[in-house]
């Protein structure tokens, strides 16, 4: 009985957060302007979005900079999350919070904080201070995704290929990066994801001309409801939702490998452990 | 050697792209620029304690209070049978927790427009099963439920990472020692769970203080709150000293939040985020 009570607790918080996008979902396919009355099924908005020419530039501009900023992101972060692996004591401890402090702050702060830098140098503001805040914001999560990975790395690895005959360069490309690769790409994905969701951050650092689907959707929404903006939701929420299913598949199958015996410091049980769930929302809470 | 070379492009980066904006914001609260020069001055911030700007404060941190209070109150129980034994597949309940999170954060907002509005879905049910209609868009109520929407999971996640790594033999001898649940709750498991609320509220009241995004798209153009106040000093207004100086104000507070949170943390959890 008390589990049950308990149970229907959480499904009314999860009724609450889900209702929302389901009412937009819907909605996306209501023929009717008016928001309340269900007017038949269409696709008539998911046509018109995609002939929107300020829309489709947007997206275009979303997908370039969320690829271009993970994949930069990904190979400084990857690196420095060697260099940080590697270091020791007071100098680990302020490169650690210096990597905390773009995850840490407001958006909003590290937004006019990019702004202010970037007019200051006198940078234009556009495609490149859009992705070089992107790639700024972006390296923290790929370093926070390798560096347990590499904890998790037996360190005789290295030795044992070089025992073997490698040359370090082979060892390292070899034997090492395979090794963290699921790291790097959780990384890497994670990025990308949060390159698309951002909002704060770019509607302050791009410039006219350039724009993300949130900045458009954003100044849609000011504008009041628009259906086009549900199609767009509905279609961005199945994006992530996709993305997000890739990472947590990955994730698993690891986790599989790491019990069959594989590497024996990993954890014992998925079900409960909260690693398993780390690195997504240890991400995306600002 | 190597692994000094390593550290330089990262370090190289966050130097340029965080240590030195931060500086500037720095730089400009406690400069003003007039025709004549540039010069050093705490007027940005005395401004900030004017009449008016003070009610924007209040307002920020009276509904970032209320937001975080009710995400407590919602949030810990929530934590709570998560971490029990209550589901089978935690995994998956988990999952479908932090699946809405990933819904971009402004379409998630705009989504209860869509509810709220006066002839939305909301106003549309209550008419259906004959209750009268109910106007809260544009209100305290509405922005504080958009706040309490999107920032609900920061304060679920945090406890329940707590409460699951609780171990179980200490609840268990409390109660073979003859404390009721409602004593093993308060002097057991409470007390244990405090790191994960105090990050918790952190990460709950931090970004309902520094929203602007919800206040403007929920509360209506005529809601202020210190977001809104530092974009307009930056995109309307271009007085860049006074944003800066409630920039600082808002770093100030996450510092000190991140040094009560630090307070609380063990050891071992130097790559996890709580």
């Amino acid at each position: 009985m008390v589990k049950f009570l308990k149970r229907c607790y959480v499904y009314l918080i999860f009724a609450f957060l889900y209702m929302p996008i389901m009412v937009l979902m819907v909605y996306s396919f209501n023929d009717s302007r008016s928001r309340g009355a269900w007017g038949g099924f269409t696709f008539r908005w998911y046509v018109e979005l995609f002939q929107d020419r300020t829309i489709m530039t947007s997206l275009y501009y979303t997908l370039l900079i969320g690829i271009t900023a993970s994949l930069i992101a990904t190979v400084i972060g990857t690196i420095a999350a060697f260099a940080i692996h590697n270091s020791r004591g007071l100098k680990k401890k302020l490169v650690m919070n210096l990597t905390y402090i773009p995850v840490l702050n407001p958006d909003i702060v590290t937004a006019i904080s990019l702004m202010i830098l970037f007019v200051f140098v006198k940078l234009r503001l556009g495609f490149v201070t859009l992705l070089l805040a992107h790639i700024t914001f972006n390296i923290p999560y790929v370093i926070l995704s390798v560096l347990p990975k590499l904890r998790q790395l037996n360190k005789h690895l290295y030795e044992a290929a070089l025992d073997l005959g490698a040359t370090p360069t082979q060892a390292f490309w070899k034997v090492i990066i395979p090794e963290i690769m699921p790291g790097i790409i959780t990384g890497m994905l994670l990025a990308f994801t949060l390159s698309i969701d951002d909002f704060v951050i770019s509607f302050f650092t791009t410039g006219s001309g350039v724009s993300t689907l949130s900045i458009t959707a954003y100044s849609m929404a000011r504008r009041g409801i628009n259906p086009k903006i549900n199609a767009l939701s509905t279609i961005m929420f199945l994006l992530v939702l996709v993305l997000l299913v890739i990472v947590n598949v990955r994730q698993e199958r690891e986790q599989k490998k790491g019990m069959n015996g594989k590497n024996g410091s990993k954890k014992q049980n998925g079900s409960s452990s909260p690693e398993y769930t780390d690195p997504q929302y240890g991400s995306k809470w600002m | 050697m190597k692994r000094n070379l390593t550290m330089i492009p990262y370090l190289v980066w966050m130097s340029l792209f965080v240590i030195i904006p931060m500086l500037l914001i720095v730089y400009y609260a406690f400069t003003v620029t007039t025709p004549e020069g540039t010069t050093w001055t705490l007027e940005n911030f005395s401004r900030f304690f004017e009449p008016i700007y003070l009610r924007v404060l209040w307002r920020s941190v009276a509904l970032a209070l209320v937001c975080t209070l009710i995400c407590l109150f919602i949030g810990y129980p929530v934590a709570m049978i998560m971490a029990g034994n209550a589901f089978t597949r935690k995994n998956v309940v988990m999952l479908l927790f932090i699946v809405p999170m990933w819904m971009n954060f402004l379409l998630r907002t705009y989504a209860w427009l869509t509810i709220l509005e006066r002839n939305g879905f909301l106003n549309v049910f209550f008419s259906t099963i004959g209750l009268p209609q109910m106007n809260i868009l544009y209100t305290n109520t509405a922005v504080v439920l958009g706040m309490v929407y999107n920032f609900l999971p920061f304060m679920v996640l945090p406890i329940y990472s707590v409460l699951s790594k609780i171990d179980k033999g200490v609840i268990e001898a409390a109660g073979d020692l003859g404390a009721n649940s409602f004593q093993v709750f308060m002097r057991v498991i409470f007390p244990l769970s405090l790191p994960g609320v105090v990050s918790g509220i952190t990460m709950v009241f931090m970004p309902a203080l520094t929203t602007f995004v919800i206040s403007r798209l929920l509360g209506g153009g005529q809601f202020t709150l210190i977001g809104n106040l530092i974009e307009q000093q930056f995109l309307v207004v271009g007085n860049w000293g006074f944003g800066s100086a409630i920039s600082m104000v808002m770093i100030v507070v996450i510092l000190l939040s991140m040094a009560v949170m630090s307070f609380f943390e063990d050891e071992d959890k130097e790559a996890t985020l709580w």
